[in-house]
C-alpha cells in the first residue's frame, strides 16, 4: 500500500475519532449506571429511614420487644421481625449446609466427569425456580406433611418455609464449594496419599481445610440469600411478629412485613409506609455485611490455594 | 476414625472399600438425590393439583371472585409485556456496560469500583429493588403503580447478572481475532461490531434468557412497587396498571378457598413451563456454543 497522505490520513481518521469517543462515553455511562443504582438504593431507603427516626426514637426501635406499627396501639421494636429472619434462615441453614457440603464434595472428588456435567446444570434448575412456587408447595405439601410428625405444628409457621428455603439454597451452597474443593491443587492430595492417608481422611484432613475460605463464602453468601428471601416466608410463615425462637408457630419475617404493608393501601409519607423503608435498610446493611465477608473469605482462599 | 491399610491401593484411587468409605459414598449420593427428587416430588404434587384446572379458558379468562371461573389472562399478558419491555431496557445497557468493562475500561479505580458495586449489587435482595422502585419511580419520578415502573425497577434487578454473564462470553472471544482485524486497520469500535460481539452473541444470549427466566418469576419487588392483585383488564399504555403471573399465584394462594389454591397450582404450571423452555433454550444454546469452540 503506498504511503498515505498526512493530511488524508487526519481527515479520515477525525470522524472515525468521533464515533470511537461517542461510543466510548455511552458505553462508559452504562457501566457507571451500576454505581448509580447502588447510591440510588441508599439514598431512597436513606431518605425514608431519616423521616422514621424522626418519628421514633433509636431506643424504641432498637429495645422495645413488641413490633405493631399496623395497631393503634404502635410500638416500633424491630426484634421480633430479626427474630423471625433469624430463626427461618437457620432452620435454612442447617438445612443447606449439610446437604450442600457433602454434595459437593461428592460432586468434586467422587462423581465422575459424565455425572458432574449432567447434574451442575439440573441443579441449577432448582436454584432457578421461582420462590412463589417453593411458598405454595412449603404451605400446601411440606406444612401438613410435618404436621403429621409435629401434631402441634400451626398452619403457618417457621419450621416448614425454613426447610423449604434450605433446599432452594442448596445448590448455591453446593456450587460455589464445590468450585473451591475442586480448585484445592491435586499436588496437596498426592502429598497426603504419598504419607499413605487413605481418601476420606485426606478430604477431611487436607482438602477441606485447605479450601475452608471458600466453603466459609459459600455458607454466608448462602445465609445472605435465605435473610433476603421474600415470598417463601410470606406466604408459609404468617404475618404475626413474634419474639419467640419456636419453630412450630406463626412469625413474621423482616421481608415478610414489607411485602404484607405493600399489599394495604398505605399513604405515602406516614409512618407505616415509612417503616418498610427502615426495615429495608436494616435489611440492606445486614446483606450487605455476609456479602462483604463472603467476599473477603472467597479473595483470601484464591490468594492461599495460588 | 480408624482406617485399615490393606496394601492394596492403586495409584489412582486411593479409596478403601471400608465401611467409612462406603458410608461416605452413600452420603453423599443421598444428600444429591434428595434436593433432586425434592424438585420431582414438587412437580408431581402441583401437576396432580393443577393439570385438571388447566384449559383454554383458564387461559383467556379474566380473574373472578368465583375459583371455578377464573383465569390468568390479565396476568399472562401482563408478564409477557414486563418481560418484553425489561428486555428492551435492560439487554442494551447490560450489554453496553459488558463492553466498556471488557474492551475499554483502564485499570483504575473507578473501573474496580465498578466491579465491586456490581457484584455486590447482584447479591442485594429482590425485595431492596422493590423499595428502590418504589421511592424512585413510583413516587419520585411519578410513574404511579404502573407497568413502566414495574419493567424499571425489573431491568435495575437483571443488569448485574446480565452484565456479569456478558463480561464472561466477551472474554472468552481469543485476542488473536481482535489484533488480527486491528491489523487489518478496523477501528476500535469496528472491531467490536463485526468480530467481538457476533462471536461472543451466543453465550450472551444464553447468560440473557437465563435472567429472563429469572424475572418471569420474581414476585417481591412487583408486589412492593404495587402491582395490583386483582387486575380484570388488559394494559393499554406504559403507564397502566398491570398483574404478573406470579403476582396472581401469590394472590390465589394467600385465599383460603380450596378452589383458589387450584388456581395457582395451574398458574404455577403455566409459569414452570414458560421457564424450564428458556432454561432448555439456553441449556442448548451453551452446548451449540462449546461444540463450536472447540
Amino acid at each position: 500500500m503506498a504511503k498515505l497522505v498526512p493530511g488524508r490520513q487526519a481527515d479520515l481518521h477525525l470522524p472515525r475519532s468521533l464515533i470511537e469517543r461517542g461510543v466510548g462515553s455511552v458505553l462508559f455511562m452504562c457501566a457507571a449506571l451500576s454505581v448509580a443504582v447502588t447510591i440510588g438504593i441508599i439514598l431512597t431507603l436513606l431518605l425514608e429511614t431519616i423521616g422514621f427516626f424522626q418519628h421514633v426514637s433509636f431506643k424504641e426501635f432498637f429495645l422495645d420487644t413488641e413490633w405493631t406499627p399496623l395497631f393503634s396501639n404502635r410500638h416500633f421494636g424491630i426484634w421480633p421481625l430479626v427474630a423471625g429472619t433469624a430463626l427461618t434462615s437457620f432452620l435454612a441453614m442447617i438445612t443447606s449446609i449439610p446437604l450442600g457440603l457433602t454434595a459437593a464434595i461428592y460432586l468434586s472428588e467422587y462423581a465422575s466427569e459424565r455425572i458432574r456435567k449432567v447434574l451442575k446444570p439440573v441443579l441449577e434448575v432448582l436454584a432457578g425456580i421461582p420462590t412463589v412456587v417453593y411458598g405454595y408447595f412449603a404451605l400446601t405439601f411440606v406444612t401438613p406433611l410435618l404436621q403429621r410428625v409435629i401434631p402441634d405444628l400451626a398452619g403457618f409457621n417457621a419450621l416448614s418455609p425454613g426447610i423449604v428455603m434450605g433446599i432452594m439454597i442448596t445448590p448455591i451452597v453446593a456450587s460455589l464449594s464445590e468450585d473451591a474443593i475442586y480448585s484445592v491443587p491435586l499436588s496437596l492430595r498426592e502429598g497426603a496419599f504419598a504419607l499413605g492417608g487413605s481418601k476420606l481422611r485426606t478430604i477431611f484432613r487436607v482438602v477441606i481445610p485447605t479450601a475452608f475460605s471458600g466453603i466459609a463464602a459459600s455458607f454466608i453468601l448462602g445465609m445472605s440469600r435465605a435473610v433476603g428471601e421474600t415470598m417463601i416466608v410470606t406466604i408459609a410463615a404468617g404475618q404475626q411478629p413474634r419474639l419467640t425462637l419456636d419453630p412450630r408457630v406463626p412469625i413474621e419475617t423482616m421481608t415478610a412485613y414489607i411485602v404484607q404493608v405493600s399489599l394495604g393501601d398505605t399513604p405515602h409519607g406516614t409512618i407505616e409506609y415509612r417503616t418498610i423503608f427502615a426495615v429495608g435498610m436494616l435489611l440492606f446493611l445486614m446483606t450487605l455485611i455476609f456479602n462483604l465477608i463472603a467476599h473477603f473469605l472467597k479473595k483470601r482462599f484464591i490468594r492461599g490455594v495460588l | 476414625m480408624e482406617e485399615k491399610n490393606d496394601g492394596k491401593n492403586r495409584l489412582v484411587d486411593f479409596s478403601m472399600n471400608n465401611g467409612s468409605e462406603k458410608a461416605f459414598k452413600a452420603i453423599g449420593i443421598v444428600s444429591l438425590i434428595l434436593p433432586l427428587s425434592f424438585l420431582f416430588i414438587l412437580i408431581i404434587d402441583t401437576a396432580a393439583d393443577g393439570i385438571p384446572r388447566l384449559n383454554w379458558n383458564f387461559l383467556t379468562s379474566f380473574p373472578s371472585r368465583f375459583p371455578e371461573k377464573a383465569g390468568i389472562l390479565s396476568a399472562l399478558v401482563g408478564s409477557i409485556y414486563l418481560i418484553g419491555l425489561t428486555a428492551f431496557i435492560a439487554i442494551p445497557l447490560g450489554i453496553g456496560a459488558a463492553i466498556y468493562l471488557e474492551e475499554y475500561a483502564r485499570n483504575n479505580w473507578f473501573t474496580s469500583l465498578i466491579e465491586i458495586n456490581i457484584s455486590n449489587l447482584a447479591g442485594v435482595p429482590s425485595i431492596i429493588y422493590g423499595l428502590l422502585g418504589l421511592g424512585l419511580f413510583v413516587r419520585f419520578m411519578g410513574l404511579g403503580r404502573s407497568l413502566i415502573a414495574g419493567a424499571l425497577t425489573l431491568s435495575l434487578l437483571l443488569l448485574p447478572m446480565i452484565i456479569m454473564a456478558a463480561r464472561e462470553s466477551l472474554k472468552m472471544v481469543p485476542l488473536e481475532l481482535r489484533e488480527a482485524a486491528y491489523a487489518l486497520g478496523a477501528d476500535k469500535w469496528m472491531v467490536i461490531r463485526k468480530v467481538v460481539l457476533p462471536l461472543g452473541l451466543p453465550g450472551i444470549l444464553t447468560g440473557i434468557i437465563l435472567s429472563m427466566a429469572r424475572a418471569i418469576g420474581e414476585t417481591a419487588p412487583l408486589i412492593t412497587i404495587g402491582a395490583l392483585t386483582y387486575v380484570a383488564f388488559l394494559p393499554k399504555s406504559l403507564t397502566s396498571p398491570f398483574t404478573a403471573l406470579p403476582i396472581q399465584i401469590f394472590n390465589w394462594i394467600s385465599r383460603p378457598q380450596k378452589g383458589f389454591h387450584v388456581n395457582a397450582a395451574a398458574g404455577i404450571l403455566v409459569l414452570l413451563t414458560v421457564m424450564l423452555l428458556m432454561n432448555a433454550l439456553a441449556i442448548w444454546l451453551r452446548m451449540r456454543l462449546q461444540k463450536r469452540n472447540i
